[in-house]
């Protein structure tokens, strides 16, 4: 009997997930309305100088997404573990690092895709002119890729053990810092009018390095959780 | 190439045995070490130039940094020789190495605050190496949070291994980025832990500080990992034996 | 938890194994499909160690855990499209077909979330049906039917080896399957 071939597979795991996740808006839009309360939360404790917001949205922006994220990749594994259909995908015999990859994939198009395009608006509140916003999205864009294939990590370490919301944060967080480093002084750059061609390329970078060797790692983690 | 050794030495009997007669060996060179170069570093180099005696502090904080990142980068081999080769003492090394590579990233933090506060009043700069050092403590505690976190032994190992492995792959990555936003924020002349530049009677102490801390992590990787391996074979017949002895 | 544990399998042999709660049962099915690994001994398929090729070991086998591993948002036809469309392509009315097998033709277009416990049961077995592979490892697969849920599925076993498949089952209850009289392993 024919097999399904591995990138069938890939396509059909990432056909699923979005399927499910149509189906659970509510669940999909929590990441998302976090990102916007996180990024309110500057201006609230800050003043409301646009001006002086101005200075800080860079950083603010890729803060509140980098938060926002971390929420977001619970929804990767955690429902599968507790059904009992990541076992079946362990069992299913194709190659586990290309499921991760489709997987991680529908996951960015689910919970990366939307805080990107939502984030010139929430940019604009932070008194972002909207000449950057083509930098920003670029950033965000790379920038969501990159943690969600950290989240991954840790989230299939972290799976089943109580509290391990937290404790996700403390693994993946350090991680993510070079990420943030470079994404926020993107944006900066941006704001400020100047090319962020440099922090962009190193970001591309970051997300290649990310997709290639997190998917085994991932893999490697989730087999691991599994016994 | 025959491996028997290797296999003995991997057994926890044998390696519990061995550890006991290899520390003295590590700890009195190292107690030795540490004293030397704490009496050249502290009383007999002549006081800097342009720091005067503040930065004798170097002498503590330098090589609790490097040991700091040597003892990550050996917990996570010995992590991806036990995850590889499934073989268990390496763990075990793994466990016992990350609460003092923590410590050691501690005492580095610690002394550079010591260090900052007279050269520029505060007792915390964003400095490069200082914010480095931080992210390691957070990596350390990462490993460690995890490891407690699991129950399974065997999953805790192995979890921790990868966690690991892939901060030992982000470590270059994090150091040059931070490297990278300090020069970029602060102006060079401004904040730099610098070491000054040693002539030969400032430099000595220091090497022998560095050999001394290595030796004393070495001593204390072996007492710990006693310590492991009495937790992990606790019900095994061996042990009973062996107390009796 | 296991020691000393020896078992082969050949072709229409069916092996049901036994022993009490927390006698590792589910651990000796788990280390069979290889999401545990011993310390010590091995599996080996067909004369070679599972471990060698892992994913061509699964690809042989379908697994039947506990938990019975359904989406409860997919319909029931959805959750055996998109569990076994990973395996291997199916043809169309092929679903249908194992719907129809198991007795859950109606409920075609149920969520499986809607669906009680004896129905979810034999929804997960025709996932197992329907992957078409020589070897079945069923944990406790009776667990929540009813007696025409049992005899059907026994039923199903038996076909399977009729037709010169293998299965191990592990159960409380010795399986009654028609026209085959399983080896039996008991753990202490």
């Amino acid at each position: 009997m024919a097999a399904t071939s591995a990138f069938q597979a890939a396509c059909h795991a990432y056909r699923r997930d979005l399927v499910l996740a149509f189906r659970h808006w509510g669940q999909v839009a929590q990441p998302l309305v976090f990102f916007v309360i996180v990024a309110t939360l500057f201006p609230l404790a800050l003043g409301p100088q646009l001006g002086e917001l101005r200075e800080i949205a860079g950083g603010a922006l890729w803060v509140a997404a980098l938060l926002a994220s971390l929420l977001g990749v619970e929804l990767l594994f955690r429902a599968d573990h507790a059904d009992g259909t990541l076992e079946q995908m362990l069992l299913c015999g194709q190659p586990l690092a290309v499921l991760v990859l489709a997987k991680g994939l529908a996951h960015w198009t689910v919970c990366g895709l939307p805080l990107v395009l939502l984030s010139p608006l929430v940019a604009a509140g932070l008194g972002a002119p909207t000449a950057a916003n083509g930098t920003l999205v670029a950033s965000l864009a790379l920038g969501t890729g990159i943690l969600s294939a950290l989240g991954a990590i840790g989230s299939a370490l972290t799976l089943g053990l109580r509290r391990g919301s937290l404790l996700l944060g403390l693994l993946v967080l350090p991680l993510a810092m070079p990420a943030l480093i470079f994404g926020a002084r993107a944006v900066d750059l941006a704001v400020h009018g100047d090319s962020a061609r440099g922090p962009l390329l190193l970001l591309s970078a970051m997300l290649v390095l990310a997709m290639t060797l997190a998917p085994p790692a991932v893999a490697a983690a989730l087999r691991i959780s599994a016994e | 190439m025959n491996w028997t050794w290797f296999h003995k030495l991997a057994s926890p009997p044998h390696a519990y045995r061995i550890a006991a007669r290899l520390i003295p060996w590590f700890a009195c060179p190292a107690g030795i070490l540490i004293a030397a170069g704490l009496y050249g570093g502290l009383v007999l180099a002549p006081a800097d130039y342009q720091q005067g005696d503040g930065f004798r502090i170097v002498y503590v904080h330098a090589p609790s940094a490097w040991l700091s990142m040597q003892v990550y980068a050996t917990m996570a081999a010995a992590a991806a020789v036990g995850l590889i080769w499934r073989i268990k003492l390496a763990h075990a090394v793994a466990a016992a190495s990350a609460p003092i590579g923590a410590s050691f990233t501690f005492l580095a933090l610690v002394t550079g605050a010591v260090w900052g506060k007279p050269m520029w009043g505060t007792w915390w700069v964003w400095d490069a190496r200082l914010t480095s050092e931080l992210i390691l403590l957070f990596l350390y505690a990462g490993v460690m949070a995890l490891r407690a976190s699991i129950e399974d032994r065997d999953r805790a190992d192995r979890a921790a291994a990868v966690l690991a492995i892939v901060g030992v792959v982000n470590l270059p990555i994090i150091h040059y980025s931070v490297y990278w936003w300090n020069t970029l924020h602060q102006p060079a002349t401004l904040t730099k832990l610098g070491k000054p530049s040693m002539a030969g009677d400032m430099l000595w102490p220091l090497l022998a500080m560095l050999l001394g801390f290595t030796l004393y992590y070495a001593a204390v990787l072996l007492v710990r990992l006693r310590g492991e391996i009495l937790r992990r074979e606790r019900d095994a017949a061996w042990l009973g034996t062996e107390v009796a002895r | 938890m296991l020691a000393g544990v020896s078992l082969t399998l050949a072709a229409a042999q069916c092996l049901h194994v036994l022993g009490a709660n927390g006698s590792g049962k589910t651990t000796l099915l788990r280390v069979i499909t290889g999401l545990v690994t011993p310390e010590q001994g091995r599996v080996e398929w067909n004369g070679q160690p599972t471990a060698a090729n892992r994913d061509a070991w699964h690809a042989s086998f379908s697994y039947l855990a506990h938990s019975d591993g359904l989406k409860p948002e997919l319909t029931a036809r959805e959750n055996l499209a998109f569990e076994v469309g990973l395996r291997r392509p199916l043809v169309e009315g092929e679903t249908e077909e194992a719907l129809r097998e198991v007795g859950l033709a109606a409920e075609r277009d149920q969520p499986a979330g809607f669906l009680s416990a004896g129905q979810r049961r034999r929804l997960a077995v025709a996932r197992v049906l329907l992957a078409a592979v020589p070897l079945w490892i069923l944990d406790e697969p009776f667990t929540n039917l009813d007696a025409a849920g049992t005899t059907l599925v026994a039923a199903l076993i038996g076909r399977h080896l009729d037709a010169g498949g293998a299965a191990i089952i592990a159960a409380h209850q010795p399986p009654a399957i028609p026209g085959h009289a399983p080896w039996r392993l008991e753990l202490a």
